[in-house]
């Protein structure tokens, strides 16, 4: 444990400064793992000294899996069972999904999202994802000889509500306490940001295997604020692969009919492009079995010239999204002062060409492509878990696409705009079409388009119980508010009347509690956890973590108080403090609340003064 | 200061329609600095709920401050000249008459440089009126007339939105 001691030169070490934080990068290709150790942000290799984590899981006959290098090696010889990139099954359904016919997988059409079926029963691809989290889990446990506090887990900027819930419920699924996601080129430019002491606007170039995003972030003194993001969540290394595939089949006048020629010629498809980035011509080589049974060889030569001209199309996407994004930042290219380039799918040179192009400068490629964004990942999570020395850092986020609601005719009316700053909130006066209406229903939509049909559907609730009147007199008022976390809660209140009703938004596409409950049940890498145990753990860390704080404040802003005040909070002190040392994790909870709740009025207060502090200048006592 | 003080005391700036845009966010990144929930991951729900409701405060006002057609409507609404802009929809002849043309021209522009044409005539015009709103709002205090421009820029905007979406389309 001396290996965690990070604590400044002359601070006491206490518990904020234990907790084991992790970042993780989930991705198409490979996952990540990387956590703070001695200041520094680092990824953590496993027992054979790798950090990379092909994002690959097989599934075998008695119910064992191979996670990782080992199940990838069987991409080509057991394709049905052996599932990669899922990540872009995630929180999609069959018709979301563009190339599933050239995809070797038995698809299963699920209500939400779509599963597919191995040998060992159909498998989601949230269910996937978590044995691939659980493994870096595992590897981080291992390395630390500790249970983990928390994980920022990243996603693509542009993912929208439905993919992100798939995210956090596979970590769930995975026992992992999820301190936030966050979006990759933010985590990315957190890691180039704090590295290089860069100030200014900075784009980021985000192309991975799956995904593409952009991101504008301006840097300044810690501060890493997103003005603007968008991207594409369907388009990424895998589409080069498949272009490159298809080309090649159509050169040699073959098609790959079974799963394991599919499989293998878009293996023998990435080998070559990524020979390409270095040679300048490479040659598609792999085994097929031709037309009925006989047995023949692909090999096509591919110059570089002749790649760029198959894929220039998906490069062009690339820049069109580019262009969207600084219009959206209302900002000119000349403006960014660098382009932070990640993702392994940005070492291809004509990527790397057309970004300079556009920008008109060399893009910034110094950091590790691959780890950059777990590493990004790692120091907020540090952050996040409250740990010494990394409170100068501070990331102000976006939401990356609109939401609204459903409106007469099917057309929606956004209410938050994509790129506005949270946590934030709107509301927006709605009202009946019919005479006697005591019902409003609420269809909650996120994305860019007018119509509802080509937005994705978030979450339905009804208002009941509007006293009838003729048709436009009820004052519907609608709120939408959106965490720091991006997580969104509707509320509609009639303001006649006063009736209410309110939803938190868990997207359609999401895992109902009882699937987690029951995954959780059946994954043999999370079932050693005793949930009644870690309830207990926790509640005792936040009533610790409470007690900490009451006491600072009280230090610091006491003399906002009267004798009594001060008198009444220590009561419910000694209460907490009593109900700590039991084993009723309620009962602790129950006095963190009541502790809470009695000092209200005093948190307020702080508030205020703080406020009046920040603006004349000076910081706020340090808490 | 308290959660109900209007934006321009929240940000400390004066409650004029010349307003420095650098000025409002470097004091948007200190308030938010100070109030951002993540500040106080290790203070208890109660100061997360605290720091969350400062923070929305925070970018409701920073987002009304920055965008100067919000900012004026605020202004007017602030000095009892509120825009009501449903009820409102008057406009004189000259104004109604260019929207027409403008409009006229967007649907028979096909090639990007008369779009873009078109995006620099509608630009020059929205500068204009906020020189125009500047002067009503911070020389002249009269609410009622910047009230009025309000209205007949909202219409603008919605015009200089379409030419966007017309140029994101012709780019692609």
């Amino acid at each position: 444990m001396a290996l965690l001691q990070i604590s400044e030169p002359g601070g006491a070490p206490d518990p904020h400064q234990r907790r084991i934080a992790v970042g993780i990068d989930l991705g198409t290709t490979h996952s990540l793992v990387a956590s703070v150790r001695h200041g520094v942000a680092e990824c953590l290799p496993d027992s054979a000294g790798r950090v990379i984590l092909p994002s690959a899981v097989r599934y075998l006959p008695n119910g064992g899996r191979q996670i990782g290098a080992d199940a990838l090696a069987e991409a080509a010889t057991d394709p049905h069972n052996t599932l990669v990139s899922v990540k872009r099954f995630m929180g999609r359904g069959l018709a979301d999904i563009a190339d599933r016919a050239k995809l070797p997988y038995d698809f299963v059409e699920a209500p939400g999202m779509v599963q597919i079926r191995t040998i060992d029963g159909i498998k989601s691809p949230v269910e996937v994802s978590a044995e691939i989290l659980a493994t870096l889990r595992q590897r981080a446990e291992d390395t630390f000889d500790d249970e983990l506090f928390g994980a920022v887990v990243t996603v693509p900027a542009y993912f929208d509500d439905a993919q992100r819930q798939a995210t956090k419920d596979a970590a769930q699924l995975a026992g992992l306490n999820v301190l936030r996601l966050i979006n990759e080129p933010t985590a990315a430019a957190i890691a180039y940001g704090l590295e290089n002491g860069s100030e200014g606007l900075y784009a980021v170039y985000d192309l991975g295997g799956g995904t593409f995003d952009i991101s504008l972030l301006r840097l300044s003194a810690g501060v890493f604020e997103v003005v603007a993001t968008g991207g594409d969540s369907a388009l990424g290394g895998d589409d080069f692969d498949h272009a490159l595939a298809d080309w090649a089949l159509a050169q040699a006048g073959l098609s790959a009919e079974s799963s394991q020629d599919k499989r293998a010629v878009l293996v023998a498809a990435r080998a070559a492009k990524e020979k390409l980035s270095a040679a300048d011509h490479a040659t598609l080589a792999c085994p097929m079995s031709a037309d009925k049974g006989s047995a023949t060889e692909l090999s096509v030569r591919v110059t570089r010239d002749q790649f760029d001209a198959i894929t220039h199309d998906l490069v062009s996407r690339t820049v069109t999204v580019l262009r969207k994004v600084l219009r959206d930042a209302k900002t000119d290219k000349a403006a960014v002062q660098g382009v932070v380039m990640v993702g392994g799918s940005t070492r291809m040179p004509s990527v790397q060409a057309a970004v300079s192009d556009f920008f008109g400068k060399a893009p910034l490629n110094n950091l590790n492509p691959d780890e950059v964004v777990a590493l990004g990942a790692a120091l907020h999570a540090n952050t996040l878990a409250g740990n010494a020395g990394a409170e100068e850092m501070l990331l102000l986020d976006v939401i990356p696409l609109s939401l609204g609601l459903e409106t007469m005719g099917g057309l929606v009316e956004r209410i938050i705009p994509r790129n506005s700053s949270i946590p934030t909130a709107r509301a927006q006066d709605f009202t009946t079409f019919k005479d006697g209406q005591t019902a409003l229903a609420i269809h909650v939509v996120q994305g860019e388009r007018e119509l509802v049909s080509d937005c994705r559907s978030l979450a339905r609730f009804e208002l009941r119980g509007i006293p009838p009147m003729v048709a436009g007199a009820a004052r519907i008022r609608v709120s939408f508010t959106v965490d720091a976390d991006g997580m969104l809660s509707v509320a509609a209140r009639e303001e006649g009347s006063g009736v209410e009703a309110s939803i938190s938004v868990k997207p359609s596409y999401g895992l109902a509690d009882e699937d987690i409950a029951r995954m959780l049940s059946e994954s043999f890498s999370t079932a050693e956890i005793d949930m009644q145990e870690r309830a207990l753990r926790e509640s005792r860390v936040e009533a610790e973590r409470m007690t900490l704080a009451t006491r600072a404040a009280l230090a610091a802003d006491g003399d906002l108080l009267s004798t009594q005040d001060i008198a009444a909070i220590e009561v419910m002190l000694d209460k907490l403090e009593t109900a700590r040392q039991g084993i009723d994790h309620h009962a602790i909870d129950a006095a963190v609340e009541a502790l809470a709740h009695s000092t209200e009025a005093f948190a307020a207060e702080r508030m205020n003064r703080g406020i009046r502090k920040a603006l004349s200048g000076r910081r706020v006592t340090e808490v | 200061m308290k959660l109900d003080s209007d934006d321009f005391e929240l940000f400390g700036v004066p409650p004029q329609f010349e307003q420095d845009t650098a000025v409002l966010d470097a004091r948007w990144r200190t308030l938010l600095s100070e109030f951002h929930p993540d500040r106080f991951v290790s203070e208890g729900a109660q100061a997360q709920r605290l720091a969350m409701q400062w923070s929305v405060r925070i970018n409701e006002a920073h987002r009304r401050l920055k965008d100067p057609l919000a900012r004026a409507a605020y202004l007017c609404e602030l000095h009892g000249a509120p825009i009501h802009a449903e009820d409102n929809t008057a406009m004189p002849g000259t104004f109604l008459m260019q929207q027409m043309e403008w409009r006229e021209s967007l649907d028979e522009a096909s090639t990007l440089a008369e779009v873009e044409a078109l995006a620099t005539a509608v630009a020059a015009h929205r500068n204009d009126a906020f020189g125009e709103l500047r002067l009503l709002l911070d020389d002249r205090q009269d609410h009622a007339a910047a009230a009025q421009q309000v209205r007949a820029l909202m219409f603008v905007e919605r015009f200089a939105s379409d030419v966007d979406h017309r140029l994101e389309a012709l780019e692609q």
